[in-house]
């Protein structure tokens, strides 16, 4: 005789019914996605959804099985049309809402339910990697409880509200595990394995090149670049200069870096006042922690590099946290090394002939290079030179075009064409990108800094002082430095939408939004290793101590089970405390050698436990007597039912 | 051949302790019984595994991106399979068993176990399957109720039959996780032998045989006499009782027939004892279906002369236990 197997499936054909959660659990997990796969696979995954729901389902309206095979390679085709590869980030997902469709498509089995929610699970996590914003985790939440509605429906039916309930039952007693294992489990710093080269594609941000255009471009974005909450005193505008690359070198177009030696101190001393400030930093691909002009040692993992620029020592690939303190009046690079000087002043051949011939022009009329500054920052005033998001093109010669043909520009163009001039007079120059400004949230009171507060400005060396920073923008438009982009650019001009002044209400909104947002960064999102160990450590647990952890997470976990065991327990006892205390009284006898034989009723069991236990007799025929009565009479309440337990409880042999 | 069955012998063996041991199966238990805690045993399923292996690649995943709700999701879908242990669990937990209806059947047709199944617990039991060797029934119980199952089993042999290795198991509720226990019911039915298909006819009645016999005959009237507890139903005068309010019942008269007589030793020598008690219970089954007297005799035994079902029953019962040592003790 065949043995059945130990874990077949319990019905081997669906119903209609767990098909419609499938439906639900699949919907919702497809459509966060929406936006971000191409509008045909879309559009077929809902049709295929819609077509089955509509069609009354039935396991019988399974599309036949030959189909959904056609229907892969074909989908799977198109993708690797659209995305040129079937891996990596965007085609993986498009791949698994490809299967999440057809798998619904075939659904037939009770197990086919089960793959389906399983992609769902896989899927949920690929939006992950775009967005994990509050609204991201509601809809994961109701994924979860759709998808156990679904698991739910294979073996029971109800209507929806009571089965929602079961499955709402069923996350309210996993949540303490989640909590638990979320704060417990130790946080490994990823990545495990190479990241796929599209893994974090599409972050906006600043590069090691600049190109007319570029800052600009960037200017656009309302992003969150970083956020700094200022223990004390805030600094003021005109000194949120937060550096990022410095570009030295020179093409005739673009800016690049300049190879520069690091330390693990920067090569300053600080001077002044300083302001402290924790940062958290948005991922951005890149080193440069951005901190505020001029940071003093002590940033946690981090090396300092001779142009002054704070760099992490991997590629800031996650949101990260740290404390540093800046000292803006602090003198700095007095002793900058000659090599350095030299790549200051470099400048292309024969480039830029106008340019050249004002700086041989300022030069003659001044002797020493401050003033050569000084007199090219008043040039640059009376020039009449035009602040705007949307310069016209440029030539070849771009310092030429920009301060004598087309005067409009971007900060890039300011920042650009005075370090040419500067060079040509003979004053090593660099341009210093980064972000300039920030606006305070006033819910969190921290600061907020965007993609679109991007800045270029300039440095120039003086022997003596070393470098001193110095923004041209702000010789044309000195409202940027001080009110933002929105207050420099003429009031016509195209600005991000919420930058725009008139929108004051809807951005009272954003603050608070952006406040919560940075709240769930900070605890939600934001928790790694190094949150972990400060919660720990406040905990008193040590997490280097791996044994501590595991005893404290098994503590946790065995409270969680234990207390699981426990709702098990009482929910399945009988709940009838007569028959409890009649059943003690049975084992006392027991033990006394006196076990009730399955058909003797309390009467006769206490007759014969009295003729075998003589000295006790009147007390069991006693408890007999009223649990007889207590449970068969016609007026149980007239006997006392307390009495019946404190005698029970007294009786021993 | 032996190389074939050595494993298979220690398979068995081992497969003994295992049920011995770990599932405490004794060799069959008295209903009614109650499923304890330590009765029941959970396991993943093959869909629970598979389930596990998603969420450990999610885990991974999660630490690679370093994506903080992909941990918060891998970590709530692992507390929702650690709490459906206890959901599968609970459904069996306490659950009672007791022996339903189980009537005899001729051997060849197909045997019903009754069993009750039920609970006093406040909440429902969902989707528990009750299976057998042979059969599967599914139940679903609203809270403190039971319910009754018929589970069918093949029958190949008279005799007792047991209802064997009873499997009681849900994977209620997301299908994750298994909650079984294991059962060896004491619950048997008796199965009669078989009914021969086309038996020579009876032999003719005693009467007609030329047998003398004093005892009540059953053709024709001959009074009333005060009721015995063996008289059947169908004796008792209810037009007399009603009237005088003591139970009498008609007395017969044999007259052309006296009681059939079935005899073991008058069958053909040749015949196999099967055969012949096939035999003998046809010629029962029909006797008391024209609701006429018989004997019984089989070696060592006679039943009867009676009629009625409760005779009936008496006889094929001595043939289902033909040759057992209850034949012997019980006869």
């Amino acid at each position: 005789m065949a043995r059945p197997s130990m874990s077949r499936a319990p019905e081997s054909t669906l119903s209609a019914y767990p098909l419609r959660w499938a439906a639900a659990c699949a919907g919702t997990t497809l459509l966060p996605h929406l936006p971000r796969l191409p509008i045909w696979l879309g559009a077929l995954a809902a049709l295929i959804l819609l077509w089955r729901v509509l069609s009354q389902t039935k396991a019988s309206s399974a599309a036949p099985r030959f189909l959904s095979p056609l229907l892969a390679i074909a989908a799977g085709g198109l993708i690797l049309f659209e995305y040129g590869t079937l891996f990596g980030k965007q085609a993986g997902i498009a791949l698994l809402a490809l299967l999440l469709g057809l798998k619904y498509l075939e659904c037939q089995r009770p197990r086919d339910v089960q793959v389906l929610v399983l992609l769902c699970f896989f899927l949920q996590l690929g939006l992950f990697f775009d967005t994990q914003s509050p609204l991201t985790g509601v809809g994961a939440l109701a994924g979860a409880i759709l998808a156990t509605g679904s698991l739910l429906s294979l073996h029971t039916r109800h209507p929806v509200r009571a089965q929602l309930r079961t499955a709402s039952v069923l996350m309210l007693q996993a949540l303490p595990f989640m909590i638990i294992l979320f704060v417990l489990f130790p946080r490994i710093p990823g990545p495990l394995w190479g990241l796929p080269a599209d893994a974090f594609s599409g972050r906006t941000g600043l590069s090691d090149s600049m190109q007319p255009g570029a800052i600009s471009e960037l200017s656009q974005s309302g992003e969150i670049a970083f956020r700094a909450a200022f223990r004390g005193e805030v600094p003021p505008p005109a000194l949120r200069y937060w550096r990022g690359p410095v570009l030295t070198d020179f093409d005739g177009q673009r800016w690049t870096t300049r190879r520069t030696t690091t330390a693990d101190q920067p090569a300053y001393t600080t001077t002044g006042t300083a302001y402290t400030y924790d940062m958290t930093l948005e991922a951005h691909s890149r080193r440069w922690l951005l901190a505020l002009d001029y940071p003093a040692a002590g940033i946690a993992d981090a090396t300092y590099a001779a142009d002054f620029t704070v760099l992490s020592r991997t590629p800031i690939g996650q949101r990260m946290r740290y404390a540093a303190s800046a000292y803006p009046h602090s003198q700095v690079g007095q002793n900058e090394v000659p090599a350095s000087l030299d790549g200051a002043l470099n400048l292309p051949e024969a480039s830029n002939p106008r340019t050249r011939a004002l700086a041989e022009q300022l030069k003659s009329r001044n002797q020493r290079p401050e003033h050569i500054v000084t007199a090219a920052i008043t040039w640059l005033r009376e020039a009449d030179l035009a602040y705007t998001l949307r310069p016209p093109r440029l030539g070849i010669d771009t310092a030429d075009a920009f301060l004598f043909d087309t005067r409009q520009g971007f900060c890039e163009h300011f920042a650009s064409a005075f370090v040419v001039l500067m060079r040509a007079a003979g004053v090593p120059a660099r341009v210093v990108t980064g972000y300039q400004g920030g606006e305070i949230n006033p819910f969190d009171n921290s600061m907020v800094i965007r993609q679109s507060d991007a800045h270029a400005w300039a440095e120039v060396w003086l022997a003596g002082e070393g470098w001193r920073r110095v923004d041209p923008t702000a010789a044309s438009a000195p409202r940027r430095i001080d009110g933002g982009l929105a207050a420099a650019l003429p009031e016509d001009s195209a600005l991000p939408f919420l930058v725009r002044p008139d929108l004051t209400w809807l951005r009272t909104l954003r603050d608070r939004w952006e406040f919560l947002g940075n709240t769930w960064n900070q605890w939600v999102l934001g928790f790694d290793q190094k949150t972990q160990r400060s919660l720990l450590r406040r905990l008193s647990l040590h997490t280097e101590d791996w044994r501590q952890m595991g005893v404290a997470m098994s503590i946790g976990i065995g409270g969680l089970l234990a207390a699981l065991a426990w709702w098990a327990q009482r929910h399945a006892a009988p709940r009838d405390p007569l028959q409890r205390a009649w059943q003690r009284f049975e084992q006392k006898l027991a033990r006394a050698g006196v076990p009730r034989l399955p058909w003797e009723g309390p009467a006769d069991y206490a007759n014969r436990a009295a003729s075998h236990c003589p000295d006790h007799a009147d007390a069991i025929r006693a408890i007999a007597h009223r649990y007889a009565r207590l449970r068969y009479s016609a007026d149980p309440t007239a006997v006392d039912g307390k009495a019946l337990h404190s005698q029970i409880k007294r009786f021993s042999i | 051949m032996t190389t074939f069955t050595a494993p298979r012998r220690l398979w068995s063996g081992l497969r003994q302790v295992i049920d011995r041991r770990l599932f405490r199966i004794r060799p069959a238990e008295a209903l009614p019984l109650r499923l304890p805690q330590r009765r029941i045993f959970v396991l993943p399923t093959r869909a629970g595994v598979v389930f596990a292996l998603t969420l450990f690649a999610m885990l991974l995943a999660s630490i690679n991106y370093t994506l903080s709700l992909g941990f918060a999701l891998t970590f709530l879908l692992a507390g929702l399979g650690i709490a459906s242990i206890f959901h599968a669990f609970r459904t069996l937990l306490h659950l009672e068993i007791k022996a339903g209806a189980a009537p005899p059947v001729h051997c060849g047709e197909p045997a019903h176990f009754g069993l009750i199944i039920g609970h006093h617990g406040k909440s429902p039991r969902e989707a528990i399957h009750v299976r057998t060797a042979s059969a599967t029934a599914r139940i679903d119980l609203p809270p403190d109720s039971h319910t009754t199952i018929t589970l069918n089993a093949p029958t190949t042999a008279r005799g007792w039959q047991a209802i064997g290795r009873v499997v009681i198991e849900t994977v209620f509720p997301l299908g994750l996780i298994r909650a079984w226990s294991v059962l060896t019911p004491d619950h048997t039915l008796l199965v009669y032998p078989a009914l021969e298909s086309r038996p020579p006819p009876p032999p003719a009645s005693a009467g007609a045989s030329g047998q003398t016999h004093t005892d009540s005959g059953d053709d024709e009237f001959a009074g009333l006499r005060a009721h015995r507890p063996t008289d059947s139903p169908r004796q008792v005068a209810w037009k007399a009782v009603a009237r005088s309010g003591t139970l009498v019942s008609k007395h017969f008269q044999g007259g052309a027939g006296g009681p059939q007589i079935f005899d073991w030793h008058q069958l053909p020598p040749a015949l196999p004892d099967e055969t012949r008690l096939q035999r003998l219970a046809r010629w029962v089954v029909d006797a008391a279906q024209n609701d006429t007297r018989w004997t019984l005799i089989l070696p060592g035994t006679q039943l009867g002369p009676d009629r009625g079902t409760q005779h009936r029953h008496r006889c094929l019962r001595a043939l289902a236990l033909y040759g057992t040592p209850e034949h012997v003790t019980r006869a």
